[in-house]
């Protein structure tokens, strides 16, 4: 068993850019994951990527080389630069692959995701009848939760304030001006209680990671990050997931849950020992739940850590310090490995201006998304 | 046709004597509910489940409402949106996924009493309305 690092990070500017294919995209930033690590695209024994509307990641290799190193497609959602990284991981831990590179990017079209039922093995009606909307699943999910908990929706306004504050101060990120909480508020309702500014929109981007033995991680970069532990669950039966045209009355807990517990397992680490998390956050309800969920405080509490600014960039537990997906958009097949290329960034002091104070030693990534899967990440430096 | 009226796709739906009821599956396993009918079971991975009608009555236990007009595969027509989706939990059976009748927040409270009808969401080629269903509030 071999532990695996980080040794090179690259990506391509999230948001929209025009004439610009989501391939160019993707090809820029492995090359300046390459470049990061000193590498080339020809030292790369495998790879793993995938995007889910701009094209196979294993065509990439027409543009970076045909080197004949075996690069295998995923596809898993929101999740899937996620299941790339573990799948690296897993590549090698095993000790089947010394050095790789995983690679997620994407390019969506204007507007909410409209996805075809028959994807997800639901009737045409389902879509018909406009019940196939990702935005009110997450309308309904977050309805639910304050209820349960008690909690008021001030929070979803506030996270949203706090995501295009981190992204005012982020360069990569795709909204970069600070929105007051009277107009997050003010903006049209898209579903009940979340208004258009509570959501992140699918967007374009790329990122790439070269990963390695730990025991050779210093023979390409002096500051390498320690990927301590990753794990991916799908939903059990009892949860509450998107497009669910019934859920059961049992409850279980989400993918999430099961998921975070086992990379903070893995990697022998407490959730009160992050430093720097990146969390799914597809609109502000979500980041809320997942606070809770990833373990990294109890279900209620988020109310007086967000009102208090606890996970403000300089508080005592920073959350999507990069903006998220609400300032950075969400071009599904990059979006997981956002998260982790900004926590190598903060774990080596490179953030600049959205840079978390007090050397951060440990961070946590996770992503979550349709039909129910989640993906997290633990990393130290 | 259900009801008399033309639907989305009738195999969702089952006649009963107190009005249209939806179709589903329970596992003669282990009892668990799904809709609409499925051959497997989520629960047990057992695959012997067979038809049931669910219950007409339940109680509203999440809700939200439609902001936008939706891309395809929606097939709505204007003059029936705004529309709210809704989660209604049908006791000792399953949550299910449906429209409402009514989009006012200010009417929606979790734990209200609803009932299935059949709606028009769309009207078809010749300006007849197509149906699908969902919950409206009654009086406990």
């Amino acid at each position: 068993m071999s532990e695996v690092a980080i040794v090179g990070i690259g990506m391509h500017r999230f948001g929209r850019t025009e004439g610009v294919s989501g391939r160019a995209q993707a090809v820029h930033a492995a090359r300046a994951a390459l470049a990061d690590a000193g590498l080339r695209f020809s030292d790369m024994r495998f790879g793993f990527g995938g995007s889910h509307s701009a094209g196979d990641a294993d065509t990439l290799v027409s543009e970076l080389g045909l080197t004949g190193l075996p690069f295998i497609n995923v596809a898993n959602g929101c999740a899937t630069g996620g299941s790339a990284l573990i799948a690296a991981d897993a590549a090698i831990r095993s000790g089947q692959h010394d050095v790789g590179i995983v690679i997620g990017f994407d390019k969506h079209p204007r507007g909410a995701f409209n996805t075809d039922p028959a994807v997800h093995g639901i009737g045409p009606w389902y879509g018909e009848t406009g019940m196939m909307i990702t935005t009110q699943f997450f309308g309904m999910k977050i309805q639910r939760y304050l209820h349960e908990h008690d909690l008021k929706p001030g929070a979803l306004t506030t996270i949203a304030e706090k995501a295009f504050r981190n992204g005012a101060r982020n360069p990569m990120a795709w909204r970069r001006t600070a929105i007051p909480a009277a107009e997050i508020e003010a903006a049209p309702m898209i579903s009940h209680p979340l208004t258009q500014y509570m959501y992140c929109s699918p967007a374009e981007g790329a990122v790439a990671l070269v990963l390695c033995r730990a025991d050779k991680a210093r023979e390409y970069t002096d500051r390498p990050v320690f990927l301590q532990g990753a794990a991916f669950r799908s939903r059990r039966y009892g949860s509450f997931e998107v497009f669910s045209p019934w859920l059961a009355t049992d409850r279980a807990d989400s993918p999430t849950v099961e998921a975070s517990a086992a990379a903070f397992a893995a990697a022998g680490i407490a959730p009160s020992e992050v430093d720097v998390a990146q969390i799914q956050d597809t609109e502000t309800g979500a980041e809320l739940m997942h606070m809770a969920e990833t373990g990294l405080c109890a279900h209620g509490e988020q109310e007086d850590l967000i009102a208090s600014g606890a996970t403000a960039i300089e508080g005592r537990l920073p959350v999507n310090t990069d903006g998220g997906c609400i300032a950075n958009g969400e071009p599904i097949g990059a979006s997981g490995l956002r998260q982790v290329y900004e926590n190598v960034l903060q774990l080596r002091g490179d953030a600049g201006e959205h840079q978390v104070p007090g050397d951060p030693r440990v961070g946590f990534t996770h992503v979550y998304g349709a039909p129910g899967i989640s993906a997290c990440t633990v990393l130290t430096r | 046709m259900i009801a008399g009226r033309t639907t989305v796709d009738d195999a969702l739906f089952v006649e009963t004597p107190e009005g249209p009821a939806l179709r589903g599956s329970r596992c003669a396993g282990c009892g668990a509910h799904t809709f609409p009918v499925q051959d497997g079971c989520p629960r047990c991975t057992g695959s012997s489940m067979v038809d049931v009608t669910l219950a007409r009555t339940g109680t509203l236990w999440s809700w939200t409402s439609q902001g936008f007009t939706p891309k395809a595969p929606y097939t709505g027509t204007a003059a029936y949106e705004p529309y709210a989706v809704a989660y209604v939990e049908l006791p000792g059976q399953l949550i299910v996924e449906t429209r409402l009748v009514e989009t006012d927040p200010e009417k929606l409270e979790i734990g209200m009493p609803m009932e299935l009808v059949l709606t028009p969401f769309r009207d078809d080629g010749s300006g007849e309305p197509v149906h699908t269903f969902a919950f409206v509030g009654v009086s406990s």
